[in-house]
């Protein structure tokens, strides 16, 4: 039996273990993709080192090389099942080509990990097949924990990633970096996907839905890996910046009650002050890069990084927050971005001028923001009739229940 | 290398027609351009020649014809090419400059390998 002191000392041990495989399994997993070309194998050779790992490392220390041990390891294991291939279908070469122990450069490993990027997030699959590689794959997630955050059936989420993995192999989507000219419009897609993963755990709130939070942490750090990738890109550049200056909010967006707090009402003190520090930087790397063509992402962390520096609400600086919508406009015209445009509007010259904005857009009636800003506007200018039409029909849309809650409340003041 | 078949969607027109004589061009030409990765392809008549077959009660059982297509959707299936690429990437960048993917719709399937 452990004394103590033993005990504590391998659960220490177990810790640091499990934080370095955690840090290395989307690495190894993206070369072994590349060696093997098979993303089931390589996910089940992987799988197979961490097993070995876990088993091992706790009781004799987490090796120099870990990266290395993994790579040896699950190499080993892909080989031994391609050698039963062999026997059975004499696909000698594959195996051999395996055996030679490739050189693991940063480069190299970089490379593997920008290919399974673009794979996970190649425009052929959908945007649910995606969403789901990236946090398998890229993410480290177990099924099971990505049925739980996405909400969706764990023999439905085995399902969905399954098919995605065979469309990759049957379809021969290509496990490669996008040339030059294509890489623009890929990446941006990759930035939605992982923006879209952010969100879902953005938007989740706090409290009752710890899981999908914990969404808003893996699109972070999804951000961080894509610099770390590609520190040069304006897109990576500023998705993370957008991200991180969101997320900076993250203390001071719920009340004591657990409801949710409109930017005027939240206690910036509470804000993440070293996030907004990074973000800003991070804006103002990505728009030196882009001098002549606004980035989408830039722009939309411009435009946050307003908002999180102003001191309070009555300081914002709307005229700045306005042009950087005029700016987004010319690269990303939608009608949800229009509305936030006019919500701002609204903040420098009054409710009246937002409403007449708001009015004019036209394709938002299943958006139930839109119904519930017109609702405010409408409630400020003493149109409270009107309000309360627009404020139900906000609810009778899909929100989440502290959004709705609140809604409810301004409802009620009319 | 993988085997994909572009099966393309499109107005349901007469490709023997002489009215279609100048988009057929336009089809001869990406057949020369892309002779590359082409293995084989034709234009169909107008599905007002189809006829879809069934046999019920299974094998052996009684053959039921119908007049028309399998589905009857606003775009149909006129014509199809089998095509030898790279990857989904080249075959992607491969059908679309076929006319019918800015006058329909293409759809790319890899074929199983025997």
């Amino acid at each position: 039996m452990l004394t103590g002191d033993a005990a504590r000392r391998q659960a220490r041990a177990a810790d640091a273990a499990a934080r370095v495989i955690r840090a290395e399994r989307s690495r190894i997993l993206a070369t072994l993709i590349r060696v093997t070309g098979d993303v089931e194998l390589a996910e089940d050779a992987t799988q197979d080192a961490i097993v070995r790992a876990l088993r091992t490392w706790p009781r004799d220390g987490v090796p120099d090389n870990p990266r290395g041990w993994l790579l040896v390891v699950a190499r080993r294991r892909a080989v031994d099942v391609i050698r039963r291939e062999v026997r059975r279908v004499g696909k000698e070469a594959e195996a051999v080509a395996l055996l030679d122990p490739a050189p693991d450069s940063p480069e190299a490993v970089r490379d593997d990990l920008l290919r399974l990027v673009f794979t996970c997030c190649h425009p052929a699959l959908s945007l649910d097949a995606q969403v789901a590689l990236a946090l398998r794959t890229l993410g480290g997630l177990a099924t099971g924990e990505v049925a739980r955050a996405l909400v969706v059936p764990e023999a439905t989420m085995t399902k969905r990633l399954t098919r995605a993995k065979q469309k990759i192999t049957r379809a021969g989507i290509p496990y490669r970096i996008p040339a030059a000219e294509e890489l623009p419009g890929r990446l941006a897609g990759v930035a939605a996907t992982v923006y879209l993963i952010f969100n879902e755990g953005y938007a989740a709130g706090a409290g009752d839905d710890l899981i999908r939070v914990g969404l808003a942490d893996e699109g972070l750090r999804l951000a961080r890996l894509l610099v770390e990738l590609m520190p040069d890109e304006p897109t990576v550049l500023g998705l993370l910046a957008l991200v991180l200056l969101q997320d900076s909010r993250r203390a001071a967006r719920v009340g004591v009650d657990g409801r949710p707090l409109l930017l005027a009402e939240q206690d910036r003190s509470r804000w993440d002050r070293a996030a907004i520090g990074a973000g800003v930087e991070l804006v103002g790397r990505g728009l030196r890069r882009t001098p002549d063509h606004p980035d989408r992402y830039v722009v939309q962390a411009a435009i946050a990084a307003c908002h999180a520096l102003a001191p309070s609400y009555d300081r914002t600086p709307w005229d700045a927050v306005i042009s950087w919508y005029d700016v987004l406009l010319t690269v990303h015209d939608t009608a949800v971005v229009r509305l936030n445009r006019a919500a701002a509007v609204a903040e420098r010259d009054g409710p009246a001028a937002g409403l007449a904005l708001v009015d004019t857009l036209v394709g938002l009636a299943d958006y139930p923001w839109f119904h519930a800003t017109r609702g405010e506007l409408l409630h400020r200018l003493g149109r409270a009739a009107e309000a309360a039409t627009a404020y139900r029909a906000a609810l009778a849309l899909d929100l989440n229940g502290p959004q709705a809650a609140r809604l409810r409340d301004r409802l009620a003041e009319c | 290398m993988p085997t994909y078949i572009a099966l393309t969607y499109t107005a349901d027109v007469d490709w023997s027609s002489p009215e279609q004589a100048d988009e057929m061009a336009e089809y001869r030409e990406f057949g020369a351009a892309a002779r590359a990765v082409i293995r084989g392809g034709s234009a169909l008549y107008p599905t007002a020649t189809a006829t879809t077959v069934r046999v019920t009660g299974g094998r052996g059982g009684d053959v039921l014809t119908t007049d028309g297509p399998y589905a009857e959707t606003k775009e149909a299936l006129t014509g199809f090419y089998l095509l030898e690429c790279a990857d989904l990437d080249e075959a992607v960048a491969t059908v679309a400059q076929l006319p019918a993917a800015w006058n329909g719709a293409v759809e790319v399937r890899p074929i199983i390998p025997v």
